[in-house]
């Protein structure tokens, strides 16, 4: 093999399809068959899975923080649940996009104040855009209904063809794929020239303009994106809830994302959906047990993880899988988590 | 000759501080160009306006006759203007084939792209080859920077700015730091550099200085003291006084 040939086959290393992803996908796909009548929590796990998935395009690849991720991800709710209840935008597909890009709007608007500062100005201006629209939406309450929301949403068939059912079957598909094709795309972007220069500009900001990156535009796109992203995942919320009420824009709502990249890991896409389930999961779980103290369980899971290190509870959950993985495909095709991290 | 990088009565203030007092330079194109002084005479600082990272209080800086004083560094690279860090200033998690396919994309313009992937252009592919050829790097390619000893960070650092293919190449002491057995490489490289490139050396190491250097530019507390070629700078009265009990300069 010459150099240049080693080079491109070693380029695209991250960028190949392994085992471990397509069987994590398989399982997605099969949850929807072996759990029938848990498709509300399921669907719920989707949401935010792709919601943090958002926030780690900014935050795992181009090491921008947030606070106020809900911001993006309650204009997308309202968007998408306004135009359903006007009749503006009938089909929910189409309206989902519409709702992602009035998101999109407002994240290109607000990205040239975010790409100012450093870490915590990026926290402040990021929580205050969320709490001056969750004021904004109590205030216009002839428009958003105020504390009451969004109420009589009625959300036509999807491509006209599937209706939302009560167990909540075609609402989980629906997400389902849109999270599988937006995760396809994400995949494609980060796996890109522009996509590594995300991470040079994380890395070293000076280098990479040292370099002839335009740091500046390149996180304006990236930030913009996220919030497109953000912004369907609200749509979603509202379309598969058929309601939208201002604990859209809640603080809650970004911290918790936070804590959802904290359990799954930064930088390789899959640690939103993963800390997606493990976050719901936990939360299922506690609950049920300690119906009033759920949060402390959470909390002190929360300082485990912290102390012990996801490396290493990384290294304990995929032991068994990579063992039976190592009989099957040899040792190339294990699952390792890249170090990269917040 | 032409000139390939020009300063015109440059000035710094930090403070009260002049940092860079009324600096004139003219760096011929093609020169092996050095900029000596001793510690704190600002050597740094003017490459910093050269490259975009600090704005001069007054004074223009041209590139080639083109005023660049107010254009931001990036652009500043994409018009042919590269450096080198005096500290390394790479990207840790990053392995030496991202961080210069990194830095070969954005020359030929594909950095913005968002659809195609990373080692699908043969062309890019061909230029990481022949750089981690060059710089003693293939072997490593796949390494994260961090993991990497000291003196092949130092390549990479250099590779990265040669991969931008600068006209004007400015060094900022390229073998600091880099310990004996390594430093072959590194001179080896710097000597090896084509001719066409103009090269501004900021260096400590006068052996280094006056081996490779055609030009002196001798800079003490931010102004110019003096410049010509190497003889006349070694035998400068001035020159040995400000160096008296720095190091002994000798050709």
């Amino acid at each position: 093999m010459s150099a240049a040939s080693d080079v491109g086959y070693h380029a695209q290393r991250q960028a190949r399809w392994h085992y471990g992803e397509v069987a994590f996908w398989l399982v997605v796909l099969a949850c929807g068959f072996v759990f029938p009548s848990r498709y509300l929590i399921m669907t719920d796990i989707l949401r935010l899975a792709l919601f943090a998935m958002s926030l780690d395009l900014i935050l795992g690849y181009a090491g921008i923080v947030s606070l106020g991720h809900a911001a993006f991800f309650g204009v997308g709710a309202y968007a998408a649940g306004l135009l359903a209840l006007h009749g503006i935008v009938n089909e929910p597909v189409l309206a989902l996009l519409v709702a992602g890009l009035a998101a999109m709007v407002l994240g290109f608007a607000t990205s040239f104040l975010v790409i100012r500062g450093v870490d915590l100005t990026r926290l402040m201006v990021t929580l205050g855009i969320a709490l001056l629209l969750e004021a904004l939406a109590e205030r216009f309450s002839n428009i958003t209904g105020g504390t009451d929301g969004l109420q009589g949403i009625e959300m036509q068939p999807i491509l006209g063809a599937i209706p939302f059912d009560m167990f909540g079957k075609a609402g989980f598909f629906y997400s389902l794929t849109v999270l599988f094709l937006l995760f396809l795309f994400a995949r494609r972007v980060v796996h890109s020239p522009f996509g590594l220069s995300l991470r040079a500009i994380k890395n070293n900001p000076l280098r990479a303009a040292a370099i002839g990156i335009p740091v500046n535009r390149r996180l304006i796109a990236i930030y913009t994106l996220a919030a497109f992203y953000a912004g369907i995942a609200g749509a979603l919320f509202t379309q598969t809830t058929a309601i939208a009420s201002l604990d859209v824009f809640a603080f809650e709502r970004s911290a918790d994302l936070m804590l959802v990249l904290v359990i799954g890991g930064t930088g390789y896409l899959y640690g939103g959906l993963i800390g997606a389930v493990i976050f719901r999961m936990l939360q299922e779980l506690f609950s049920t047990i300690t119906p009033q103290y759920w949060q402390f369980w959470i909390g002190l899971v929360l300082v485990v993880i912290v102390l012990v290190g996801r490396q290493r509870l990384h290294r304990w959950v995929l032991y068994v899988p990579n063992l039976v993985i190592k009989q099957v495909a040899g040792r190339k095709a294990v699952v390792a988590v890249p170090e990269s991290d917040a | 000759m032409t000139i390939a990088l020009e300063t015109q009565n440059l000035e710094k203030q930090f403070g009260g501080l002049r940092v860079t007092r009324d600096l004139s330079l003219k760096i011929e194109q093609g020169a092996r160009h050095a900029l000596i002084g001793p510690n704190g005479a600002g050597k740094t600082t003017v490459i910093n306006q050269l490259t975009g990272v600090l704005k001069p209080n007054s004074g223009r800086i041209l590139l080639e006759g083109q005023d660049i004083t107010d254009l931001p560094v990036h652009k500043r690279v994409l018009r042919g203007l590269s450096r080198t860090f005096q500290i390394n200033q790479l990207y840790p998690d990053l392995t030496p084939l991202e961080t210069i396919g990194l830095a070969v994309s954005e020359r030929l313009g594909h950095g913005g792209d968002w659809w195609r992937r990373m080692g699908t252009r043969a062309d890019v592919n061909g230029e990481i080859a022949d750089l981690l050829t060059r710089f003693h790097l293939l072997d490593v390619m796949n390494e994260q920077t961090v993991t990497l000893p000291y003196g092949k960070q130092r390549l990479l650092e250099i590779a990265v700015a040669i991969a931008a293919k600068p006209r004007v190449l400015l060094l900022d002491e390229p073998a600091a730091g880099v310990p004996e057995s390594e430093r072959h490489d590194i001179l080896a490289v710097v000597g090896s550099l084509p001719r066409d490139v103009t090269v501004l050396l900021i260096e400590h190491d006068m052996d280094l200085v006056f081996s490779f250097a055609d030009r002196i530019s001798v800079l003490v507390s931010g102004a110019l003291l003096t410049e010509g070629p190497p003889e006349q700078v070694a035998r400068d009265p001035q020159v040995k006084a400000v160096y008296l009990g720095e190091e002994a300069v000798n050709v």
